[in-house]
């Protein structure tokens, strides 16, 4: 546009602009081509799990995989999954088991107790921490954790699936604490001051009137955080090593469904072997697990949500 | 209390009161623990952040020096340097940056601005909140597949900044959005009055003011592919690269992925996770000055309407 003085100068500019009239028609076309990336994006993911899991089952018979055998690379391979399930859901069990608790209070703390001012400080602290990537919390679990619980359990192995439980957990107390407090704080602040005006301690408002209150938000953040347990994958496959054996001990070695398709591609399976595709199995059960556990998490926080 | 009683049943019920006052002193002195429980139980990821800062500082502590920032890696702990998993890092981020940011915002207008209420934008934004839940290590299977065998990418730093430019992308979408619903609406009625057409409009008022919270969720979302690791572990990064990568078709080394391999190494001697360490810190420093960079763009450029 050129140089113009006045308002009727930028009309008429917008009047005759031809180039503007094209870009009318183009930029909308344009702009829906860059949103039907994000839809490209999940039928890809979709399309090449699928894909590849099919070749894998079309060699290995459905029924084999309900075993508890897991060799890739012996000989006679075996493809049992349920090595990678137990070693996942117990992993995800100890985290939830800190996170909750942990991330529960904290937002009970956050939205009852605290003052704004030391709201103010804390929140940023717990942005810091969910900021923090994966793999260094992995390397803590690794260097600090495992090592601090080995003093305490003198059985420990150095790759056991208790550390990186305990760590996961950590990482997910900001997002079970920040969920949880917007689900407290969208309370409305007249169900707090009528209990209070019964004569209830804040102990009591907090338990009986506000997490009831915001419960929906509150399990809604739980699934969540389980989600993320489940999909997370820097800190297990440093911290819990590459044991396929099925076992319920959690001073062991286990793997994770994540740390088994890390170790896979780090590794030389080579593209075609059944090892290689067995990966795309296990990324299809992640996908799909973690993807009803997110559309549960939204379900919940919209059909129970009370509104005030 | 000096009133007379005159049935009994208002004696019982003076009595209750009683018993209830009793009662309050426990259920006081409960709130207070419960207080104390709960402060802590805060205080305890506080805690956690310093443990963990202060146990990498401790590791890193003199192996972080000039000399390991500008050399190259080695197999030789004393000699091995990170240059090349910073010039890594730099290059993805050339990728990832434009990438995201533009596909990102495209999305966010198109949603905002241009998407007729109804079951195409309903199904793009569930869809977005969805692929923001999908694991990092199913976008670096959707990488391998698609990126590196399929257009035959390989191992590149073009395949490695697609892959997270996917990953990333809801981060970008959300924030923009966001930021461009809060351009008050008599700003674009002023545009329009003038004349303006509505792609006139979005590029010349509802960007521009848009600008400091789309900023700030990109650079989020940059810091967040910054120190992704698992999808470039899954896409196939070598252990070992001795050259600089000097192209986006050449492989490379990541800061995160030199921290993923040291750590493992760690296992063999402990000098690795001393280079693990210092990796970290250097990885941090970077996050820290990303992360201030955006509240600082968030906290002085957004104009309040």
């Amino acid at each position: 546009m050129e140089k113009v003085t006045g308002v009727r100068e930028i009309i008429k500019n917008n009047f005759n602009s031809n180039k503007g009239r094209l870009m009318e028609k183009v930029m909308p076309k344009a702009f829906l081509l860059a949103a039907s990336i994000s839809i490209i994006t999940t039928i890809g993911i979709a399309f090449t799990l699928v894909f590849d899991a099919y070749k894998f089952f079309s060699k290995v018979p459905f029924k084999d995989i309900f075993s508890t055998r897991l060799a890739p690379l012996a000989s006679t391979p075996a493809f049992g999954i349920l090595p990678l399930i137990n070693g996942t859901i117990i992993i995800a069990l100890i985290a939830m088991s800190v996170a909750i608790p942990v991330g529960l209070t904290s937002a009970i703390y956050l939205s009852e107790y605290a003052s704004e001012n030391i709201r103010r400080t804390l929140k940023p602290i717990m942005e810091v921490l969910a900021g923090i990537p994966t793999i260094v919390y992995g390397f803590f679990a690794y260097s600090f954790v495992t090592p601090l619980l080995m003093k305490a359990i003198p059985s420990l192995e150095a790759k056991n699936a208790l550390s990186p439980g305990i760590v996961m957990g950590i990482m997910i107390i900001p997002l079970v604490a920040s969920l949880s407090e917007d689900a407290m704080n969208s309370v409305p602040n007249s169900l707090r001051e009528g209990a209070l005006a019964l004569g209830s301690t804040k102990l009591e408002v907090a338990l009986k009137v506000i997490v009831p209150a915001g419960f929906s938000g509150i399990i809604a953040s739980f699934v969540l955080g389980i989600s993320r347990a489940v999909g997370e994958t820097m800190i297990v496959a440093i911290a819990s090593g590459s044991s396929k054996n099925f076992t319920f001990d959690i001073t062991k070695s286990m793997q994770t469904m994540t740390a088994y398709i890390v170790e896979f591609t780090s590794g030389d399976a080579g593209s075609g072997t059944l090892g290689y595709y067995s990966l795309y199995a296990v990324g299809l059960l992640l996908f799909i697990f973690t993807l009803l556990m997110n559309l549960l998490a939204q379900y919940i926080s919209k059909r129970y949500r009370e509104e005030y | 209390m000096s009133y007379q009683i005159e049935d009994k049943g208002e004696l019982k019920t003076l009595l209750n009161i009683e018993t209830k006052k009793s009662n309050m002193t426990r259920r006081i002195i409960l709130d207070r623990i419960a207080r104390n429980i709960f402060l802590i139980s805060t205080i305890f990821a506080l805690l956690v952040l310093g443990i963990l800062i202060y146990k990498i500082w401790v590791d890193s502590v003199g192996w972080l020096n000039f000399k390991f920032l500008t050399s190259n890696l080695s197999i030789f702990p004393h000699k091995a340097g990170i240059w090349g998993a910073i010039v890594g890092s730099f290059l993805l981020m050339a990728i990832v940056a434009p990438v995201t940011i533009t596909l990102g915002v495209s999305t966010a207008v198109y949603l905002e601005e241009y998407a007729i209420k109804g079951k195409l934008q309903s199904l793009i934004k569930m869809n977005i909140s969805n692929l923001a839940g999908v694991p990092s290590v199913i976008f670096g299977l959707l990488g391998l597949t698609v990126f590196a065998r399929l257009l035959n990418l390989g191992s590149s730093i073009l395949a490695g900044g697609l892959t997270m430019s996917l990953l990333v992308l809801p981060i970008v979408v959300v924030a923009s959005q966001e930021a461009i619903r809060s351009v008050p609406s008599f700003l674009r009625d002023a545009s329009y009055a003038m004349g303006a057409t509505k792609w006139t409009t979005i590029r010349k008022v509802v960007l521009p003011v848009a600008l400091p919270g789309i900023l700030t969720g990109s650079i989020l979302a940059l810091s967040r592919a910054i120190g992704e690791t698992a999808p470039l572990v899954v896409l196939g990064i070598p252990t070992l690269i001795l050259r600089i990568p000097s192209s986006i078709m050449d492989n490379f080394t990541a800061l995160p992925i030199q921290v993923y391999y040291w750590t493992l190494d760690a296992v063999l001697t402990r000098e690795y996770a001393n280079l693990a360490a210092a990796t970290i810190v250097v990885l941090m420093l970077m996050l820290a000055i990303m992360n201030s960079t955006a509240i600082i763009i968030r906290n002085k450029f957004q104009k309040r309407y």
